[in-house]
């Protein structure tokens, strides 16, 4: 049986079955994803082979495709990376990352599970009472020159007799939701807000420049995400098993780390995935924090700028040994990280 | 039933059982708050106490003395300052001369920003949820004028204008490309995880990596295009002199960066759209168009609608790719506010600083709790 042209041009824009789709749409869909591959795709591309030119073949112009146009060369390689300190930023940053994600799952996943599993009755009174007496000692101490360790002190005399004495008469009080909104809700607030304090506060520790600076600030940064995020996965375990371990005598603690940690082991890696990626990234905090000693990999890439100049084949290098165990880590893992992404877009 | 039975009798025995640390039990009954004390202190340390002494910090002046510094109370010397005195032109920009255009567009939005209000207030109001509508309906209308009357003729936007743009044009797009690349991905096609594993791959990657190798890309005589913008006579000419080709980079970066995390969510809400349905809608002769619109977008709509709002949250505190890409420049054309407040800082005006902070925390909470009421809060509803 012959086909007529225009039947067969029908045929092109037409599905045979449900689950097929039209040639024609087909090949449109194909070609739009094969477009923003090519974006995606391009940018990581000149990057990594910027970094195997020399500044021969960077200013002449440029040039596509090793061996073909040009001649590859390890010179960017072998100056970064042996002759200058490189290595010293990038433990920094494996350091820190690693230390600061391992933290605030921690304390986070602890956190959620208690906001989840067990109810919090907190009066609004003592809340006020305390922020009332922070700001008061903030005022005593910066304006009217006290001493801050009375001042301190003081405070927490008044505060634990406030509590004793009128705390108790009121009845109005926050709940779990309250808390948990409280904390997500930090997450809002741009960092560059309480960055100030902050470095003050390690100053006076003499803590500014140090890795511990840095581990302390991610934690708290990265808290609000893992709190939202493991709080999820609590939720959706069944009560049961923690039920019968309590009444065998297992006291909270061990249930938490023999039954519920255990049981959101996956959603536990999506969420140290996500966070340990955050760390990996981040750089207002980095720039603030650290100078020399702390100093971690998005502030050095970040000051070849100023110091050498545009030398894009040793910043290429850079880029690349940075980016590098992200984009293997995230292509691997892709399913684990999404997951995560995905249980807090879902639930919110 | 039978099966517990025992357990619980074996159960109440050993709750009997007196000999039991008293250490241990008092720790267990205060369990609750000994697992939540270590995230309350960190956030307390980290968020609240910074909180309160950026707070004091914006309204006093710092100086440098001999042995330290001092700060001295000025009140809202530091806001009145930014908002209509010497650093006006920084945060709000110049105004520039209005048109009859930009009259009606303002007006356009008072009206649209009134009917909102009237709508709302024609049902159930309450005292707090009215509080809230004026106090969105204000930020809003006072944003809109700020942008209008700063990129009118003559005008030049300041930071709070371009941090908007990043905002609103930045989400806007990347929303568009993100469902539309998950819904390209979420047709019966071979290949799928291969592209979905390739398109999450940028948002992983450092926004300053990434500020970079833009500026590499868009080098105009020796990026990979230098050859093609000869080809059209451009090559003398620079987008990082030019105040909305600068942008653009921004936006471009910033779009490469986020597209991802919206595909890769709108494409599981995609996938998980009720089948059945789409099948029959099929089978009933409806279209691609009439499927997305009746099926499709009522399903993912909730999801949409949180995903926008966390972009949003991120959104605002843009700083490393507009600080690495173009350094703010031209001028103040692609700065930031965390990029002013950062530049406040290193110019030791720490009072100016924490007060453009407060503003950029002000404007941002207000934007996302009222686009979590009025946006977020409707679409789960939708899906009920």
């Amino acid at each position: 049986m012959s086909v007529e042209p225009r039947s067969r041009m029908r045929r092109l824009f037409e599905p045979t079955t449900l689950e097929e789709q039209a040639p024609a749409a087909k090949a449109v869909t194909y070609t739009l994803l094969v477009l923003w591959s090519l974006v995606v795709l391009v940018p990581l591309y000149w990057v990594l082979i910027t970094s195997f030119k020399g500044p021969g073949e960077v200013d002449n112009g440029p040039f596509y495709i090793p061996f073909v146009d040009f001649t590859p060369s390890f010179d960017a390689w072998n100056f970064m990376l042996v002759e200058n300190n490189t290595i010293g930023p990038y433990l920094n940053s494996v350091v820190v990352a690693l230390a600061s994600t391992v933290l605030a799952v921690l304390v986070g996943a602890l956190a959620a599970y208690a906001l989840v599993r067990i109810r919090f009755q907190v009066k609004i009174a003592a809340i006020a009472l305390f922020l009332v007496l922070l700001i008061v000692v903030i005022v005593a101490v910066t304006t009217f020159g006290a001493p801050w360790e009375i001042a301190v002190v003081a405070a927490i005399a008044l505060y634990l007799i406030g509590l004793f004495t009128l705390v108790g008469r009121t009845r109005l009080h926050v709940g779990n939701n309250d808390i948990e909104f409280w904390i997500i809700s930090n997450r809002i607030m741009p960092p560059i807000v309480a960055v100030l304090p902050i470095y003050v506060m390690f100053q006076q520790l003499h803590l500014l420049d140090t890795q511990v600076a840095l581990i302390a600030t991610y934690t708290a940064v990265n808290l609000p995400i893992v709190v939202w995020l493991t709080r999820d996965f609590f939720a959706g375990i069944p009560l049961d098993l923690e039920e019968s371990a309590q009444i065998d005598g297992a006291s909270k603690f061990r249930v938490f780390f023999t039954i519920a940690l255990p049981l959101v082991r996956s959603g536990l890696v999506a969420t140290f995935l996500l966070v340990l990626i955050l760390a990996w990234n981040e750089y207002l905090l980095a720039l603030f924090l650290s100078n020399a000693k702390a100093q971690t990999m998005p502030v050095l890439v970040s000051a070849q700028n100023t110091t050498r100049g545009p030398q894009w084949w040793n910043m290429s290098v850079l880029i690349v040994v940075m980016i590098a165990p992200v984009v293997v880590i995230s292509a691997i893992l892709q399913k684990h990280i999404a997951r995560g992404l995905l249980i807090g877009a879902v639930k919110g | 039933m039978r099966t517990h039975l025992p357990m619980t009798a074996i159960a109440d025995k050993v709750n009997d059982d007196p000999p039991r640390l008293g250490w241990a039990e008092w720790l267990d009954r205060r369990s609750g708050r000994i697992m939540v004390m270590p995230a309350v202190i960190v956030l307390l340390c980290f968020a609240i106490f910074p909180l309160i002494i950026s707070a004091y910090l914006s309204l006093s002046r710092f100086a440098l003395a001999p042995g330290g510094f001092k700060l001295r109370f000025i009140g809202l010397a530091n806001f009145r300052k930014l908002l209509s005195g010497s650093q006006q032109y920084h945060l709000l920009g110049t105004f520039g001369a209005m048109g009859a255009i930009r009259w009606i567009l303002l007006a356009a939005v008072a009206v649209g920003l009134l009917f909102l209000l009237a709508r709302y207030l024609r049902r159930r109001p309450t005292v707090l949820g009215t509080l809230g509508c004026l106090l969105t309906a204000a930020v809003a209308m006072g944003l809109a004028t700020v942008a209008v009357v700063a990129s009118a003729p003559g005008g030049v936007p300041g930071t709070i204008v371009n941090t908007l743009l990043y905002v609103v044009v930045g989400v806007a797009v990347q929303f568009g490309l993100g469902l539309g690349l998950a819904l390209l991905c979420g047709r019966p096609i071979r290949g799928r995880n291969l592209f979905r594993v390739l398109f999450f791959i940028p948002l992983m990657v450092t926004p300053v990596g990434i500020a970079y190798t833009f500026r590499m890309l868009a080098d105009m005589q020796k990026g990979p295009f230098a050859p093609i913008l000869r080809a059209f006579g451009v090559s003398e000419w620079s987008w990082a002199t030019e105040a909305w080709s600068a942008r653009l980079m921004v936006l471009i970066g910033d779009t490469w960066q986020w597209t991802p995390f919206m595909f890769i969510v709108l494409l599981a809400a995609i996938e998980n759209q009720p089948r059945d349905q789409v099948e029959a809608a099929r089978l009933d002769g409806a279209g691609s168009w009439q499927v997305f619109r009746d099926i499709t977008w009522p399903a993912i709509a909730p999801v949409a609608a949180t995903v926008v709002l966390i972009r949003l949250i991120e959104a605002f505190k843009i700083v490393d790719l507009p600080n690495v890409l173009t350094g703010g420049g031209p001028g103040l054309a692609t700065e930031s506010m965390t990029l002013h407040s950062f530049i406040a800082w290193r110019t030791q005006d720490l009072g100016g600083s924490a007060a453009v902070g407060y503003i950029l925390l002000f404007v941002s909470t207000v934007a996302c709790v009222s686009f979590f009421n009025f946006v977020v809060r409707p679409a789960r509803r939708l899906e009920t």
